[in-house]
């Protein structure tokens, strides 16, 4: 059985590779390009540990094949920062305490990321739902919230009262 | 020294960002699945079909035979772990049922029951040999349910376990691993004595604890019987010590290095994987990776059980109340050890009961062995004696706030297992709840109020940390628990407190279990009481050679020297006149005063302090659909001292959550052949986001005087009321008692039905 080429461009960088047909979209990022920042929490689309951005669009990269990811641009959590600059979702992560174990905070972050770039100025009720793909175990989502809620506000230049 | 006065406190108690957080913010941090190591092969599990089955013959010939196979193991491949060795340090486990859980032998137990292992050079090579394992079955009858498998003639999952704790000893086996009994008083003379007495029955399923990492490890053992192991769990310690008594191999000869780890709630205290990859390792000569997928998770590892509470109340009409009489019946799963006795403890442990007894029994059957879930037993006892708490209140028409002040445990209580409370925090809890603002907001149509409180023990035990002055003044501490929520933070915290140093100065690792001496595992709410001590003790310590070496510099006695903010001064105008040394300059110069700076603590940590808290929860149920939103809740906790209150805050809000999951949506649901029909998180519903309010907290802070910072453990004890808080919550909205976990919107729409037959009519 012979492999597929792909073209790509991940976190803005063209990148080619080569996988199998049956390969998940996560299976490539994790196994072949060493990109383990995503994580495989169900495999099933239900958890969203494996979120990644796909041309502007929130996917999960366990439902989505390796060669579906040809001509695409992808960000996963790896891309979010700008070098040493956090993204606000990040640095509010971090500052509310949004985050336990860590384990599904690749997939809300980037999941909070692809809502602020649609939507700056979400209410709690549009990040409950957007966010409600995404699970965490740890939290009780509060802190995650408040910490999107707050980055919202800093990107629209507002000083963040959550 | 201690620290108890919190005026006194610079770091303590402050919210700084946590070590590892970039790590994790931005995919760095790696988990048990993360790691390779070269010429790495995948394993997989072949599982048993069957509820309960007996393993006639395993044929592994064509799956060897299969290109990229490297190794196939059968429970024939493990050692026999003897009753002489199923024990291994002070770690409850069990590690005879544990190894025959790990793989089978002889019989398969549960549906998911592991029977052989691959390794392959590739996943997809992996589970295709796995097809070609043939095993020959004979389906032996099942039982699932506690009552049935208490039952006479119900189907034996093992012929030599006789029931411990009755007397005369049995002489047939049973699937009652163990009865387990505490009384206080004469209950039966207090039900005499009651004016008004009730009796209720409360069923549970089991629920998974849901941790969204799944178990992953990289083994890797060397032709001479050197292993190393990458693996997320609750304990590097726990999986050196269980594995090396699994395979047969001497503990120094495994190197256990701990991943970081994506949640466990006590079901991560147990191995799973780890003896299966090593012996697939040791067989193949190559590293082996293994990964459990949901459905693995689901089907084969530790929920916790599913039960049956039977509570008894008898009490005056002045609301004293005059015995409590509690029957617990606990599905073990397929091994023996259910936490039922916790259950039984902690149910009652919340009162001030004069006459009381509890009974519990520990129930094998055809289901996955349970392990810790936040509190083991303890949610479980809770429901049923706070549910029925509530329901007494409703007879003798008293607020059940009231009755529990009336009621409740305080110092000088002694609880029905016997202890006598001092410094617990129980009534602080129930003031702090008349107090808030939530208690008194009104309420709608079909909305309701509950409130349901909780005890958990806390944990003690075995610790080390070292803590290293670098060249440069910064500081290492090195722990030996893996950091599940948080606790780098609160360990450099306390260290920095007590050197006197910013927080950004100290580097919390968790070392492997070379690096650092003997801790035990993450788990009973434990880690930064008996870690925190630990590390404690090491920065004081450090502090008296710091002092010493100071004393050289000046050439003065070390008595004669200060250590405040972060300095070394003369103690006064006697000790000479001498600039203040910091840290830096101290350890910069360690080589002329006497070498490296540091110290190691091991401890075995008493008096953790019991944790007690009080919720409030607030409903509106759709009487159309059935369905339950939580409008608000408010958790109320006694925690001692919050080290990084955030994170305390966070534990709260996360076993709030776990909580109404388990109140409203989880369980698990096995179809008639004992096969679970829902092994993933689409039919298995945990909370999301838009399932809830904010969850807010309050944190009662009566510090424990046994810890240095007055840290009490906070972890569990947030997943002990919610359940009754809900059921209390809905009964107030509809006046529906509902006794049967979870309360979904079937059993609510059944429940309006039944009580109101001409709406369901129409």
């Amino acid at each position: 059985m012979s492999k597929h080429h792909v073209t790509t461009v991940i976190n803005g960088e063209p990148m080619e590779f080569l996988c199998e047909a049956q390969q998940t979209l996560l299976d490539v990022l994790r196994d072949e390009l060493g990109l383990t920042g995503s994580k495989e929490g169900c495999g099933s689309g239900d958890c969203g540990a494996c979120s990644v951005i796909v041309d502007d669009r929130l996917v999960c990269s366990c439902l989505m094949l390796g060669v579906e990811a040809e001509g695409k641009k992808i960000t996963t959590v790896e891309g979010i920062a700008e070098g040493d600059k956090l993204h606000p979702v990040q640095q509010k992560f971090l500052e509310h305490a949004a985050l336990q174990c860590g384990f599904c905070t690749p997939g809300f972050i980037v999941a909070a990321k692809a809502l602020l770039d649609e939507n700056r100025n979400p209410t709690e009720e549009e990040t409950r739902y957007w966010l409600a793909g995404n699970l965490c175990r740890c939290t009780g989502y509060d802190k995650i919230i408040r910490a999107v809620l707050d980055a919202a506000a800093e990107i629209r230049g507002e000083a963040g009262a959550v | 020294m201690s620290y108890l006065d919190k005026a006194t406190l610079r770091v303590v108690g402050t919210r700084p960002i946590r070590p590892d957080g970039v790590d994790k913010v931005t995919g760095r941090a790696n988990f048990g699945a993360d790691m390779v190591m070269p010429g790495m092969l995948w394993g997989k599990i072949k599982r048993s079909p069957h509820a309960h089955a007996r393993i006639l013959s395993i044929d592994t010939q064509k799956a060897l035979a299969l290109p990229g196979v490297k190794s196939v193991i059968t429970g024939a491949d493990f050692p026999v772990v003897t009753p002489e060795r199923a024990h291994i340090g002070a770690a409850p486990a069990n590690l005879r049922d544990l190894s025959r859980n790990v793989i089978a032998r002889g019989k398969a137990l549960y549906e998911g029951h592991a029977v052989a292992a691959v390794a392959a050079t590739s996943q997809a090579a992996a589970e295709q040999a796995l097809d070609l394992i043939e095993v020959e079955y004979e389906i032996l009858p099942h039982v699932m349910d506690v009552e049935a498998a208490m039952a006479d003639g119900a189907p034996l999952l093992h012929d030599d376990i006789f029931t411990a704790g009755i007397e005369p000893k049995p002489t047939k086996p049973s699937n009652v691993s163990k009865v387990v009994r505490f009384a206080k008083g004469d209950v039966e003379a207090g039900f005499r004595e009651a004016d008004i007495v009730i009796e209720r029955r409360y069923t549970t399923q089991p629920v998974h604890q849901g941790y969204i990492e799944p178990h992953a490890c990289l083994v890797s053992v060397a032709p001479d019987g050197q292993c190393t192991i990458f693996s997320s769990s609750q304990g590097q310690f726990m999986v050196r010590a269980y594995t090396s008594r699994i395979v047969g191999a001497d503990i120094a000869n495994i190197r256990a290095i701990p991943a970081e780890i994506g949640g466990g709630f006590g079901g991560k205290t147990i191995v799973y994987l780890e003896p299966l990859a090593y012996m697939l390792s040791k067989k193949s000569g190559r590293a082996v990776k293994m990964v459990m997928t949901r459905e693995e998770v689901f089907r084969a590892t530790g929920p916790a059980p599913g039960a049956i509470v039977e509570v008894k109340l008898g009490a005056k009409k002045d609301g004293h109340i005059t015995a409590a009489q509690s029957i617990l019946k606990y599905q073990a799963g397929a091994f023996q050890g259910s936490p039922v006795q916790q259950g039984c403890i902690c149910g009652l442990a919340v009162y001030d009961f004069p006459n009381a007894l509890t009974i519990g029994y520990d129930v094998l059957c055809n289901r996955p062995k349970v392990a810790a879930y936040r509190a083991p037993g303890a949610p479980i006892g809770s429901f049923g004696v706070e549910s029925c708490i509530d329901e007494l209140a409703g007879a003798l028409n008293i607020d059940p706030l009231k009755l529990r002040e009336i009621n409740g445990a305080k110092d000088g209580t002694k609880a029905t297992h016997g202890v006598t409370w001092v410094n617990i925090g129980y009534q602080k809890t129930l003031e702090a709840a008349r107090a808030t603002e939530h208690l008194k907001a009104p309420l709608g149509p079909n909305q309701g109020r509950g409130i349901a409180s909780g005890y958990w023990h806390n944990a003690g035990g075995e610790s080390s940390a070292a803590v290293h002055v670098n060249e440069d003044g910064t500081v290492t501490v090195t722990e030996g628990h893996p950091d599940i929520g948080g606790s780098r933070a609160s360990m450099a915290m306390m260290v920095a407190e007590v050197l006197g140093i910013p927080f950004e100065n100290v580097r919390p690792v968790v070392g492997d279990t070379t690096s650092i001496g003997f801790s035990a595992s993450t788990g009973g709410s434990r880690v930064t009481f008996a870690g925190g001590m630990a590390v404690t003790q090491a920065a004081q310590k450090v502090v008296e050679v710091l002092k010493q070496r100071a004393a050289i510099i000046w050439d003065i006695s070390p008595e004669a020297v200060e250590w405040r903010d972060g300095k070394a001064y003369p103690a006064g105008a006697n000790a000479g006149s001498f600039e203040p040394l910091d840290l830096a300059t101290i350890g910069n110069r360690s080589a002329r005063t006497g070498g490296p700076i540091s110290a190691e603590v091991q401890i075995n940590a008493q008096g953790q302090g019991p944790g007690f808290a009080t919720h409030i929860c607030d409903v509106e149920v759709d009487r159309e659909t059935g369905h339950v939103k939580i409008l608000r809740y408010t958790a109320i906790q006694d925690v001692g001292r919050a080290i990084h209150p955030s994170y305390v805050e966070g534990q709260m809000q996360g076993g709030v959550t776990q909580g109404i999951g388990w109140a409203l949506s989880e369980e698990y649901i096995y179809d008639k052949d004992g096969r679970l029909e829902n092994p993933g998180f689409l039919d298995y519903r945990i909370p999301v986001a838009s399932d809830l309010p904010m969850i807010d907290t309050v944190m009662v802070e009566v510090p424990n005087p046994r810890h240095p910072f007055g840290a009490r453990g906070v972890g569990e004890v947030p997943l002990v009321p919610p359940m009754a808080a809900v059921a209390n919550a809905i009964h107030a909205a509809t006046g529906i008692r509902l006794r049967d976990l979870p309360m979904s919107p079937p059993k609510l729409r059944a429940a309006f039905d039944a009580v109101s037959p001409k709406l369901a009519a129409e």
